[in-house]
């Protein structure tokens, strides 16, 4: 792995959520600093090479371009702990297409922390790449899901939930025009990361699916070019309609 | 000559001349001379020349000479209107000649059922698009279909040559000749700049070896009457859309028999239409045409036009070309024509007779057009035409092809190679641009050898021929043929009614229910989307959106920019101009200046929280969108956050958060030394070029119209994406290679950028307003195209976090407790 000296903490946006304080990181990865824990969701590992074998035929690089932004945060924050929060591969034969260089870069990524892959339904089963696998997990005050469960958070003695799945995209409407960049989205009671892999797209964080799990109070951190910000999740554009609805 | 003609016509044809009380043109007979030659025809006439009937009538007089079956002659048009409107003129012919040959279309309108009895029981004549005719020929049964051709006519190939549907039509005329070898190539064209380049195209060899091609030359026109309309109505600052002089418009229809009023964009349609209308009090049957609009009601228009049952249409580029109607007598140019050889075009709607003048009426929509529509004129007196020699063929037009012939059949590498050769704008391909496609095509061209099991392509072991993958592979193929990448669509429809056309995805995303809006001529009432279907109904109220049409504006020519240019600065020349632009440049020279011949006048001011810098180029937009990469880079690295520029013929605007102010510097000679390339790369020019590339080579899917946006994620891929994955690791992709292609032929001009860059180190001019000037208020109206992704959008979240927080008055407190905590 490459060194990069690490640069003053915190470069991302704070998130106060459960007694705890998380950082949202440019990179699109969660950084838990009392834990010591970086948090990713929905590498969608080989997504191009799954594209390609159904005959489009796009760039196959994105393993690659995913495992250098994954390198980066890793090499920035030092995690003693990694969780992947489900599609961490794009689908179940994924990492039997890995190139060996990825492989070998995964593996190396891997055994520098305490890997934990959580299930997700493109990868329901373990990966085989090293690391724990697990459904969902507890840590702390938190539990690590790849999907958030309805109804699971805001009892007394529920935890608090860190989950992915939905790939959340804000539309910020600014002076000059209209700005899209991957975002979180928080509330007091659970948390939902942006989509990590290359080829991830996205889904308006303003959509149903989204905003019925979060409470009045949610805000989105928005990530820029190198910065990341808050805003609240009601202020964001949402997309004027939904032909699928 | 009518002994002449009576001996070359055969006896049935020339009484059917003489019936009609007609003599046949010269070239008409040297039509039919060349035919018996069996040589390729290039035939140059001006519009009114008959030059389609010159075109049908050597495979006329054969058929009626030695009757058969089967596929005869091909006509291809470029435009789906004049397919049917030749279909229509050649039916009524053949009516009046009683002779038993039998005429269809097939374009994307055709019902299926239809084209596949076309297919088994082929017409004798078939009309038909570059498009439809790539897809006949993926088909296995191709080679039974063209046995029997004698003739492929294309119409209107001066339309053609250079773009990269003329790139679709050489490659679909190369396919042909292999398939069908016995078949005449004969093209119909206009009058151009560059004619051996057309000889070329329907050379054997693609190439225009010396008598190679016949070309024979039609009458010449008298010179067309041709008027700019001096308003008495206010002349707008800005704006193109022409409103201001719709009722003297509406006049001259009235004294009119029939008119043709063309505009530039389909917007400007759909509001002149309506604003017409609002005015007609005589109730003349005046009619909407573009290409929006549903192909029935499309039809219906051009058969009431040519039923001489209307009085005017207002129409786009739909009608620019071919359509026969001798019964129009004027017409109409609302906004600045563009181009010389366009207006000469579109004039030549008008009076469709070589022997009498046509008449035409030029309405500027600005000041700044006034100027414009001067030039043209002065151009048409001149005779000078406009146009560059066609560029080679761009190598996603080439992937498609390659693509598609796998459909139809396998190939072997080296005769394709051979066959694309003979295609003119491939005539120069090297063997390794050649390899480099087919392995994109085969496998997508990656370095990256464990991608190789991943095809569309294989090479058989028993003969090294190669195949499509699948059948799947050859489906999607013929779907994705074609060269025009168009923005996402939705069809409208009346609620329980028929459908009016297609509307442009992100302008329906727009629109809540209750929203009215223009279209089809018509003020309607979004109602809601069915999936993908827009559901309207008819009336409504409140101000109505136009819809907006991306690619709707065409490039002024460089020919007239330099026209305006000497007009500007010359004082002494501006009597012949209206008294308002007289007076408007007159308000420049008062508030800022005028740029000099030998100068360069910059402006800057602020506007609407920005600041705004303009410098009077005149290079032409190629040279000035290079300068506006170059600038807003420059920009950046000062510090002065560039949001964006726009580049127009004659005009150069910027805009940033801060105030630039430091010109001269700005405009260093040594810009160009720096890293041009890779400034291009990442602008937003070079990422819609590449999108549009990647979809023609079928990299990427056109997307269904309204596919649902819950599988987006799963299935959609930016283009972005996909072009910054590509520069990182194969920066030589052959993708990547047709993209500065393109770029290079639409985009770059830099001996001019370097020109102006020494006029603005000598003669820099800059003028520091309080407010947006006369001159530049053209240039600001096509604000928003280029957008510039730097520091600055850091910087506009950052400004719109914090006033949308502030906003957000009560949740304040929450965010503040849970989003802006300091560690």
């Amino acid at each position: 792995m490459t060194a990069i000296p690490a640069p003053a903490l915190p470069d991302g946006d704070a998130i106060r959520l459960a007694g705890e304080t998380l950082v949202a990181d440019p990179s699109g990865a969660l950084w838990w600093p009392a834990a010591r824990c970086l948090v990713v969701a929905d590498l969608h590992l080989e997504k191009g090479s799954a594209l390609a074998a159904r005959g489009s035929l796009l760039p196959p690089y994105d393993t690659a371009r995913t495992l250098d932004r994954l390198a980066w945060v890793v090499g920035r924050r030092r995690p003693a702990r990694i969780v992947a929060l489900g599609d961490s591969f794009h689908d179940p034969r994924a990492a039997d297409r890995l190139t060996a260089a990825d492989r070998a870069r995964l593996a190396t990524l891997v055994a520098a922390a305490e890997w934990l892959w959580i299930a997700g339904n493109h990868d329901p089963g373990p990966p085989g790449c090293g690391g724990e696998t697990a459904q969902e997990a507890a840590l702390g005050p938190f539990v690590f899901r790849h999907e958030a469960r309805p109804g699971a958070v805001g009892r007394p003695g529920d935890l608090a939930e860190i989950s992915g799945h939905f790939h959340p995209k804000a539309l910020v409407a600014t002076r000059a025009r209209r700005v899209a960049g991957r975002c979180f989205v928080s509330d007091d009671r659970r948390l939902i990361l942006p989509a990590f892999g290359a080829y991830a797209g996205g889904l308006n964080v303003r959509s149903p699916a989204i905003e019925r799990l979060m409470g009045p109070g949610a805000v989105a951190h928005v990530i820029g070019r190198a910065r990341v910000r808050a805003i609240p999740l009601a202020a964001l554009v949402a997309d004027p309609y939904d032909p699928a609805g | 000559m009518p002994d002449d003609a009576a001996c070359r016509l055969p006896p049935l044809f020339a009484g059917w001349f003489a019936a009609q009380g007609w003599r046949p043109h010269p070239h008409q007979l040297a039509m039919l001379d060349a035919a018996a030659a069996g040589r390729p025809t290039l035939l140059i006439a001006p519009t009114g020349g008959g030059k389609t009937l010159a075109g049908f009538l050597p495979s006329l007089v054969d058929l009626a000479q030695r009757p058969r079956p089967g596929l005869h002659t091909l006509y291809v048009s470029p435009l789906k209107a004049l397919a049917v409107d030749v279909h229509r003129g050649v039916d009524g012919l053949l009516a009046g000649l009683r002779l038993a040959i039998r005429s269809e279309t097939r374009t994307g309108d055709t019902p299926a059922a239809k084209r596949d009895r076309q297919r088994r029981q082929p017409p004798h004549l078939l009309m038909t698009t570059p498009e439809s005719l790539a897809v006949l020929l993926t088909h296995k049964d191709a080679d039974r279909l063209f046995a029997g051709l004698a003739a492929v006519i294309v119409d209107e190939l001066h339309a053609l040559a250079g773009t990269k549907r003329g790139d679709l039509m050489a490659l679909a005329l190369a396919r042909l000749a292999t398939v069908a070898p016995q078949a005449r190539r004969i093209g119909l064209s206009a009058t151009v700049a560059h004619p051996t380049a057309l000889e070329a195209y329907l050379s054997p060899t693609g190439r225009a070896d010396p008598g190679a091609v016949e070309v024979i030359r039609g009458g010449t026109a008298a010179a067309p009457q041709v008027a700019i309309l001096e308003t008495a109505a206010h002349l707008p600052w800005a704006g193109h859309m022409g409103l201001h002089a719709v009722s003297e418009v509406y006049d001259h229809i009235r004294r009119a028999g029939t008119t043709l009023v063309f505009v530039n964009t389909r917007a400007q349609a759909e509001l002149v239409f309506q604003a017409l209308w609002r005015i007609n009090a005589d109730t003349l049957a005046i009619a909407v045409h573009h290409g929006s609009l549903a192909a029935e009601q499309r039809r219906k228009v051009e058969a009431a036009m040519a039923a001489g049952a209307l009085r005017a249409v207002v129409a786009t580029s739909s009608l620019d070309l071919g359509i026969d109607w001798a019964a129009v007598d004027l017409v109409i140019q609302i906004g600045a024509p563009k181009g010389v050889s366009r207006l000469l075009q579109r004039i030549g709607r008008a009076n469709h007779r070589l022997d009498r003048p046509s008449r035409a009426l030029l309405v500027p929509g600005n000041r700044f057009e006034v100027l414009e529509c001067r030039a043209a004129l002065d151009a048409l007196a001149d005779g000078s035409l406009d146009g560059d020699p066609p560029p080679p063929g761009g190598l996603d037009v080439l992937a498609q092809h390659i693509l598609c012939t796998a459909a139809g059949a396998p190939f072997d590498a080296d005769a394709l190679y051979e066959e694309v050769r003979r295609a003119t704008p491939y005539a120069d391909l090297p063997r390794g641009d050649f390899d480099d496609v087919l392995a994109f095509v085969a496998t997508g061209g990656y370095a990256l050898a464990s991608y190789d099991r991943f095809r569309r392509l294989t090479q058989r072991e028993a003969d090294g021929l190669w195949t499509v993958a699948g059948p799947a592979v050859a489906r999607q193929a013929r779907l994705n043929i074609g060269t025009i990448v168009e923005a996402t669509t939705l069809k409208v429809k009346l609620r329980n009614g028929r459908m009016l056309g297609e509307i442009e995805e992100y302008f329906v995303q727009m629109l809540v229910p209750g929203d009215t809006f223009l279209f089809a001529g018509e003020l309607l009432r979004f109602e809601g989307l069915r999936e993908t279907v827009v559901e309207v109904s008819r009336g409504g109220r409140g101000e109505p959106k136009v819809p907006a049409y991306v690619g709707g504006r065409l490039p002024l020519s460089t020919h007239l920019a330099d026209r305006v240019r000497a007009m500007l600065a010359d004082p002494q020349g501006w009597d012949g101009l209206p008294e308002q632009v007289r007076d408007w440049l007159s308000i420049q020279r008062w508030r800022s200046g005028l740029p000099r011949a030998g100068g360069l006048l910059v402006e800057t001011f602020p506007r609407a929280g920005k600041w705004f810098l303009v410098a009077y180029c005149f290079e032409g937009r190629n040279a000035h969108q290079t300068l506006g990469m170059l600038l807003t880079r420059r920009m950046e690295r000062a510090g002065l956050r560039p949001l964006g520029f726009v580049a127009t013929d004659y005009v150069l605007a910027t805009w940033s958060l801060d105030e630039p102010t430091d010109i001269a510097g700005l405009l260093a000679e040594d810009m160009l030394g720096d890293d041009l390339e890779a400034w291009m790369d990442d602008s937003s020019l070079l990422r819609r070029t590449f999108r549009t590339c990647a979809i023609i080579a079928g990299l990427i899917e056109r997307r269904s119209p309204g596919q649902p946006v819950k599988n987006s994620r799963q299935v959609t891929f930016s283009a972005d994406l996909i072009y910054d994955v590509l520069r990182r690791h194969e920066p030589g992709h052959v993708l990547l290679r047709a993209t500065r292609a393109d770029a290079a032929r639409g985009l770059t001009d830099i001996a001019r950028v370097g020109l102006l860059l020494a006029r603005a180190r000598d003669a820099l001019t800059h003028r520091r307003l309080e407010r947006i000037s006369p001159l530049a208020v053209p240039a600001l109206l096509q604000i928003g195209r280029e957008q510039v992704a730097g520091a600055a959008l850091d910087d506009l979240l950052d400004e719109a976090a914090d006033a949308l927080m502030a906003e957000a008055a009560p949740g304040l407190s929450a965010a503040d407790d849970q989003g802006r905590l300091a560690l």
